[in-house]
């Protein structure tokens, strides 16, 4: 009996494998195809690509300009992502294929640039750069999710911390004339609406998405409710003043890297720690398996002695911590004074790139990093005047997590409590 | 027979009991009689609401400078501009969304039917900003009914309003009896189609509603700004302003006074559809089906009810509310679809639906205050120089007590009821793990 299960088990494995096998290589033989067929028939022979290296307003770390020949470039990654395809296809890179994938997909992403500044010029260092400042909320609201879903609370009132964040941040930095102080005042505004999310949605045991909803709602209300009465008539109370950009000495002047990651505000920076630390937080300490559990399986990590409800309470402040801290980059890190519904939907794109990050922070951050980069790209397309338009690129990111959830190229896995209030017997 | 087998066997035996249940007791919200039942169908909600208004009229006064600059005379002076702004604001709303009462004593002196006509326009005037709640909250109650949780009822609208647009200035030669049902049809087919997605998607891959709600909204909110503003439903001329033409007149939903007043047949639409939502629930097996599915997904597996057909179903037709919901304010009011369509009526037809007990009667009635609330606040906006979206903090505020009704009965001493609640069963963020 046993035996039997095991060996119709494998059968399975076995075949989804060779599925898999084959509908990754069909999907690198799209792209190449697409490269071929699309990008490089449309290139002229002669044709050049201009990469600008040069970032505005940045001195160290710069490079001449890149020149490359559109076709000859075009036809060489059309030919190297067939040969991939045709070795996934015939062999299969096994447990390659998910990096082999992430290659194919940044030759396509070359592909494309080198297509869409055939004949043109288009600034590279530019658009990296424009990519990290544009996922900086992105990234810190999938953390946001990332700390409170792994406990078990669904977040979708991140949009809303964000907003609020923003405005207490631009409101509290402009009449204190402390950055600081804004910068806290944010993350403490955002911490008082993720308590009423947690108070909710823990100690009432509403349904997290209505909690969640009525956040978004009642700072979208409350923050543009202000702004008519307060902001808008007595202007000294919107200019915070701004973070400036800090170089990192020495890291600042590597080329190419310097300019996109080390001569950023501290945004950025935290960014890129707040990632560091929670990854080792949540998968290598206690505090970290603690609130796995919760989220996991509260009635398990309840019989070995951890707090539920405190676990959770923690996340869910965490979580709105974080997106207050998102939220007060809009204002204090970025445009410097706060616009109603300035977050424009942003929170929402967090929330899918925590999805499509698989509920881990280095994934979020990745998934983060790609959306942004679609937007960098969606704007800088549309000055080149692009047959693309950019809210086709705005749509990408819902498109890809609605792909990612339905399992269509890899398992999407939810902490398996989470949206469940626990009830203690 | 090994244990897990038995195990099995025994879950089953626990589902017939709750079908044979849902079967034998039918919905509690559909005989609401007895006291207990009353207090939480209509004295929690009528709390919500007072509630609410009463947090509203707290943020009107800490934003009012002359409440500020009458506590600075004395603490008397400034107690009395307090009351005079929250009463100022709160009038100003009643006569903004109901009717002024001087105005309609000076009509009914001149007896000019043009000035009763206008003296009564406010509250028209409020029916036609609740047709639209009326089919979005139907849309979230009939998701919620069903276990489903449509939050994507904003992308549902969008697209609904947008092919309803198309539908009413592309055909041209059709009479107004086939022009207009075509297109409002065709709204509600839109909508459909969006609420289909995540339905199918949910049904075939457990693909979570939610979030796959979520994300279609901003893709039809993308997807509807790059049809007005560069794709088919651009206005000629219109320099890349995101408007479409105006839908021809054929297409448009007749409306029963001379301008200004909009009130038009929209909102008898929408009552006969909620009636038609009511007999569908709670009439047909079909309804029945989608109901033990949402209340009991393993009993219904166990009654052998085809929970897939009945989840992409009931999406489906969710999605076609929302969508009617659009189209009714393309060809009712704005005759023409701009980026605004929206005033955020996906999300507040969550609050409507919970306010309702997600029935079709109660929706109606939700609607109608919603309506009233909104179409006041324009009047409220203009005369007491309160911004519009105080509304929308009032709203939330309603919505927390809604869901919360520990919360009211805590504040209020209400007793605890005995009769468990009829609370709609929401799947968590995985969907449901039966």
């Amino acid at each position: 009996m046993t035996t039997t299960s095991l060996v119709v088990e494998h059968k399975i494995i076995q075949r989804t494998s060779i599925a898999r096998r084959i509908v990754m290589g069909v999907i690198f033989l799209a792209l190449a195809a697409v490269i071929f067929f699309v990008f490089a028939s449309s290139t002229h022979t002669g044709q050049t690509s201009t990469f600008g290296m040069t970032p505005g307003g940045i001195t160290q770390g710069t490079l001449p300009d890149w020149i490359i020949p559109s076709q000859f470039t075009l036809l060489l990654i059309s030919v190297m992502v067939a040969l991939l395809a045709a070795y996934q296809l015939f062999r299969g890179f096994g447990k390659w294929t998910n990096a082999i994938l992430g290659v194919s997909v940044l030759l396509f992403i070359f592909a494309f640039l080198t297509y869409a500044s055939a004949g043109q010029s288009m600034n590279l260092i530019g658009i990296f750069r424009s990519t990290i400042l544009l996922s900086v909320p992105l990234v810190l609201g999938a953390f946001s999710g990332v700390l409170s879903e792994s406990g078990g609370v669904v977040n979708i009132g991140i949009e809303g911390m964000m907003l609020m964040g923003a405005m207490t941040g631009s409101v509290v930095g402009s009449v204190t004339k402390n950055i600081w102080l804004g910068l806290i005042a944010a993350i403490l505004s955002a911490v008082l609406l993720a308590l009423l999310h947690a108070v909710l949605s823990i100690r009432y045991k509403v349904n997290q998405i209505i909690s969640g909803t009525v956040i978004n709602i009642f700072a979208t209300g409350m923050t543009t409710y202000l702004s008519e009465k307060l902001l808008q008539p007595l202007q000294y109370l919107n200019q915070p003043p701004l973070f400036p950009r800090i170089a990192i000495p020495v890291l600042a002047d590597i080329p190419i890297l310097g300019p996109v990651l080390f001569n950023q505000n501290i945004f950025v920076y935290a960014m890129f720690i707040a990632l560091i630390v929670l990854q080792i937080a949540l998968f290598s300490t206690r505090w970290g398996l603690r609130l796995r559990s919760v989220g996991e399986h509260p009635k398990a990590a309840d019989t070995l002695g951890i707090n539920v409800f405190k676990t959770r309470y923690m996340a869910v402040l965490l979580s709105g911590a974080m997106a207050g801290f998102a939220g007060a980059y809009f204002t204090l890190g970025s445009v410097g004074h706060f616009d109603e519904v300035m977050t424009s939907g942003k929170g929402f794109i967090g929330l899918a790139a925590m999805i499509f990050g698989n509920y881990t922070p280095i994934g979020a951050f990745l998934a983060g990093l790609l959306f942004g980069f679609a937007d960098a790209l969606g704007s800088k397309l549309q000055i080149l005047g692009s047959l693309i338009s950019p809210y086709f690129m705005a749509m990408l990111p819902y498109i890809v997590t609605m792909i990612a959830l339905a399992g269509f190229v890899g398992k999407v896995h939810a902490p398996d409590a989470d949206g469940a209030p626990y009830e203690k017997e | 027979m090994d244990n897990k087998t038995k195990k099995n066997l025994e879950q089953l035996d626990e589902s017939g009991k709750i079908l044979l249940d849902e079967l034998s007791h039918p919905s509690l919200s559909l005989k609401p009689g007895g006291k207990q039942k009353k207090e939480s169908v209509l004295l929690i909600p009528a709390l919500a609401i007072f509630t609410g208004l009463l947090v509203g009229a707290i943020l009107i006064i800490f934003t009012s400078p002359e409440v500020y600059q009458g506590f600075a005379v004395s603490f008397f002076t400034g107690l009395s501009a307090a009351g005079g702004a929250v009463a100022n604001a709160y009038s100003s709303l009643f006569k903004g969304s109901i009717f002024n009462p001087s105005t309609v004593i000076t009509a009914f002196q001149t007896g000019k039917s043009t000035d009763i006509m206008s003296a009564f326009n406010p509250i028209l005037e409020s029916l036609v900003s609740a047709t639209p709640y009326i089919f979005t909250g139907l849309a979230v109650a009939l998701g919620f009914r069903s276990g489903l949780f449509n939050i994507g009822v904003e992308g549902q609208y969008y697209i609904g309003a947008a092919v309803a647009t198309y539908v009413g200035f592309a055909f041209t030669g059709l009479p107004a009896y086939i022009h207009m049902p075509l297109a409002f049809l065709a709204g509600a087919l839109g909508g459909a189609l969006w609420g289909f997605i995540p339905g199918w998607l949910k049904a075939k891959t457990g693909g979570n509603e939610v979030i796959n709600t979520i994300m279609m909204n901003w893709i039809a909110i993308n997807l509807t700004t790059w049809l007005l503003s560069s794709g088919p439903l651009q206005r000629p001329n219109s320099n890349g302003a995101p408007i479409s033409p105006e839908v021809l007149p054929t297409a448009q939903i007749p409306r029963f006074f001379p301008a200004p007043t909009r009130f038009h047949l929209g909102f008898f639409i929408a009552l006969a559809v909620a009636f038609l939502v009511y007999w569908v629930l709670f009439r047909t097996t079909w309804g029945f089906d989608l109901r033990t599915v949402g209340a009991n997904t393993s009993a219904a597996r166990y009654a052998g009810i085809n929970i897939s057909k009945n989840i992409i179903l009931a999406m489906a037709l969710s999605g076609a509310l929302a969508g009617m919901a659009g189209a009714n304010q393309i060809l009712g009011v704005d005759h023409a679809m701009s980026t605004s369509v929206s005033a955020g009526y996906g999300f507040d037809s969550i609050a409507l639906a919970l306010l309702g007990n997600s029935t079709p009667i109660g929706v109606v009635f939700a609607s109608l205050l919603w309506g009233v609330l909104n179409n006041g606040a324009t009047q409220m906006m203009f005369t007491a120089s309160i911004p519009i979206s105080i509304i929308s903090v009032i709203q939330a505020f309603i919505i927390i007590f809604i869901a919360a009704p520990a919360v009211i009965r805590s504040v209020y001493r209400i007793r605890i009821s005995k009769v468990p609640e009829n609370q709609v069963t929401l799947s968590s963020w995985r969907g449901d793990k039966s």
